[in-house]
């Protein structure tokens, strides 16, 4: 089934929408999705009330530096306000985020190895994340410092597997793919053995559900921690997306287009490891989105990274909201993220296979 | 004078693969590069291209050495053209003519107007512009070559490096694909190729580089020098050169029989 693979994806259809413009949609989606998640929950929260609470709040905003302002009549309960500005919208912007930047982040690395398979834990991100936060849980460490503790240790885990990387002779990416299984492996040993010595009645419960990977209990100071690496990450990503095209390529190839490959992965690499520490330390493991989201977009507008970084980061970002979506409200009790995204991730991406292999 | 090799070695830790390397090649000539497997053809290519740094001479194009210029820098003024590939992800053909221009692109844009005219005009020149949106892994081993040279084209080099450029193409395709690039030297290109194929180097290049040993073993117009005794030297087989067609042709026979 060579035949029509990339001729254009949708140059085949007669009526053929530009790549531009399928971002514009996506990105109208999203949008869509945004305001469709704010109404769905348990405690009914509508439109109008959250538009004026949210117009109540700048009001007050606008007052507080002196600017003009129009008084808003309160019609709405506290409990819907604290509700929605305390849980609601802040797990919502961070579901929003987290499936923008593992998608992102996905992308980049399977550009950056060349490798269709990569996801965002190929250099141990998601396994040094989580030795951070068992240790944090046995040490009885409050939540905030739960994550402090993931992003450092992932963080440290990837430097690690860069380092040691490096060291390798020959191929260097081969090396860099080589040390991510290694250090994770010995990073989940020591995660399990945390497991092997923490408290079973309460410790090990804590563990075992921070592994799942949920939003579940999202304040907005955490977003407020984590939005910051995860947009100086994503921003370079951006503005380089038409350079790791070229990094695709392989090392030699891209040198004599006049690209510094080996500079270029190095950026590309940290930005991404950024962005998944950063998602992976607050949301605990949520698998299948970096790699699913990618190349379920490389279907929609091929594999130039001009298009596909965006609208990966689009996609991730939309499919993340509506699982959360399912993940608060489908059972009374939550069903935490991460089974959700692989029990759904794991069949699409068969699905996808088995609809046109040529691409992997 | 496009560029010049000066007394260019280089080793691989004590190996020695390159010893004293000196030629040099004009804007408007095709160059051959002929030489058994492991001679270090490769080697000299991944000198030329400021892949390696040679452990001793120098390449310069223009007069200009090529280790004092920015990789964008030398992106502008030679090209390498690879064995028709497959990349992992599968890109539009379009696309992959349009990579040429990254050396002109800012570091954190995306090719606009000019650089997507100058991959069109790329395309256009070596008349594949109808494959522009196919998939560059859908196409024939010939085409993708085509797409290369375009690719080189559009990266606004006038300095070519080709590696085996008909090597894995069919008969007919090998002669399309060399009179595309031999059309290109009449326009003021400077091509180098290596090749594997005595018949195919006489009948296009203007100048041949015989590699053996690390050393250059013969450098001159394929008149001058392409004889049977070169090529038996070249890759220990018996062979006999016959000419045709008043010297225009020369061909190389290989004798199986004592």
């Amino acid at each position: 089934m060579r035949m029509n693979r990339g001729d254009g994806n949708l140059n085949l259809k007669k009526n053929k929408i530009s790549y531009s413009n399928i971002i514009i949609i996506l990105f109208v989606v999203l949008i869509l999705c945004i305001i469709g998640s704010i109404v769905l929950g348990r405690y009914p929260i509508g439109l109008e009330d959250t538009f004026s609470i949210l117009l109540h709040r700048f009001m007050g905003w606008l007052e507080s530096i002196g600017l003009p302002y129009m008084r808003v009549e309160i019609f709405w309960n506290k409990t819907q306000e604290a509700l929605l500005l305390n849980h609601r919208l802040p797990r919502i912007l961070l579901a929003c985020l987290v499936g923008c930047c593992l998608s992102a982040a996905g992308a980049s690395y399977q550009g950056v190895f060349q490798n269709p398979m990569a996801a965002p834990d190929i250099l141990g991100a998601s396994s040094g994340a989580a030795f951070g936060a068992a240790l944090a849980i046995l040490l009885d460490l409050n939540d905030t410092m739960i994550m402090v503790f993931a992003f450092a240790s992932s963080m440290i885990t990837v430097c690690l597997v860069i380092y040691v990387g490096n060291q390798a002779k020959g191929k260097r990416v081969l090396g860099l793919i080589l040390a991510g299984i290694m250090i994770s492996s010995l990073v989940s040993s020591g995660t399990s053995f945390i497991k092997l010595v923490a408290d079973p009645n309460d410790q090990l419960p804590a563990i075992t559900y921070w592994l799942m990977g949920s939003l579940n209990g999202t304040t907005p100071e955490d977003v407020l921690f984590v939005m910051w690496p995860m947009l100086i990450g994503l921003l370079p990503l951006f503005l380089l997306r038409w350079r790791v095209n070229i990094l695709t390529l392989g090392d030699e190839e891209a040198k004599t287009m006049g690209v510094n490959a080996k500079r270029l992965r190095t950026i590309v690499i940290l930005c991404a490891t950024l962005i998944t520490a950063a998602s992976v330390s607050i949301s605990g493991m949520i698998g299948w989105v970096g790699l699913v989201i990618p190349h379920l977009t490389r279907r929609v507008v091929g594999n130039n990274y001009k298009y596909l970084m965006p609208a990966s980061m689009l996609f991730g970002a939309i499919f993340l909201l509506l699982v959360d979506d399912i993940s608060r409200n489908l059972l009374a009790t939550e069903i935490p993220i991460g089974i959700l995204t692989s029990m759904i991730g794991a069949p699409f991406f068969i699905y996808l296979m088995s609809k046109d292999g040529d691409q992997l | 004078m496009s560029m010049r090799i000066e007394d260019l070695c280089f080793s691989y830790g004590e190996h020695e693969v390159l010893k004293n390397i000196n030629f040099s090649t004009e804007y408007g000539e095709f160059l051959s590069v002929l030489g058994p497997n492991g001679v270090g053809k490769s080697t000299l290519f991944r000198c030329m291209l400021g892949l390696l740094v040679p452990s001793k001479g120098m390449t310069a194009i223009d007069g200009k050495n090529i280790q004092s210029m920015s990789a964008e820098e030398l992106a502008r003024k030679i090209a390498y053209i690879p064995q028709s590939h497959s990349p992992v992800f599968n890109f539009s053909v379009g696309d992959m003519v349009l990579m040429g221009t990254t050396a002109q692109t800012g570091r954190f844009a995306s090719p606009g107007k000019k650089e997507i005219k100058l991959a069109e005009d790329a395309m256009e020149r070596l008349e594949i512009s109808h494959l522009r949106n196919r998939g560059y892994g859908n196409i024939s081993g010939g085409e993708r070559q085509l797409v290369l040279i375009a690719r080189a084209i559009a990266q606004q080099a006038k300095v070519l490096v080709m590696d085996e450029p008909s090597a894995n193409l069919d008969f007919g395709n090998k002669i399309r694909v060399m009179q595309t690039v031999k059309k290109l030297t009449t326009d003021g290109y400077s091509v180098i190729q290596s090749t594997h194929d005595p018949d195919q180097a006489f009948l296009y290049s203007d100048k041949i580089l015989a590699l053996h040993d690390g050393k250059v073993l013969a450098w001159g117009s394929p008149k001058e020098v392409m004889t049977s005794e070169l090529i038996s030297k070249l890759y220990h087989v018996k062979v006999e050169m016959c000419s045709l067609k008043e010297d225009e042709i020369r061909v190389c026979i290989p004798m199986i029989k004592e």
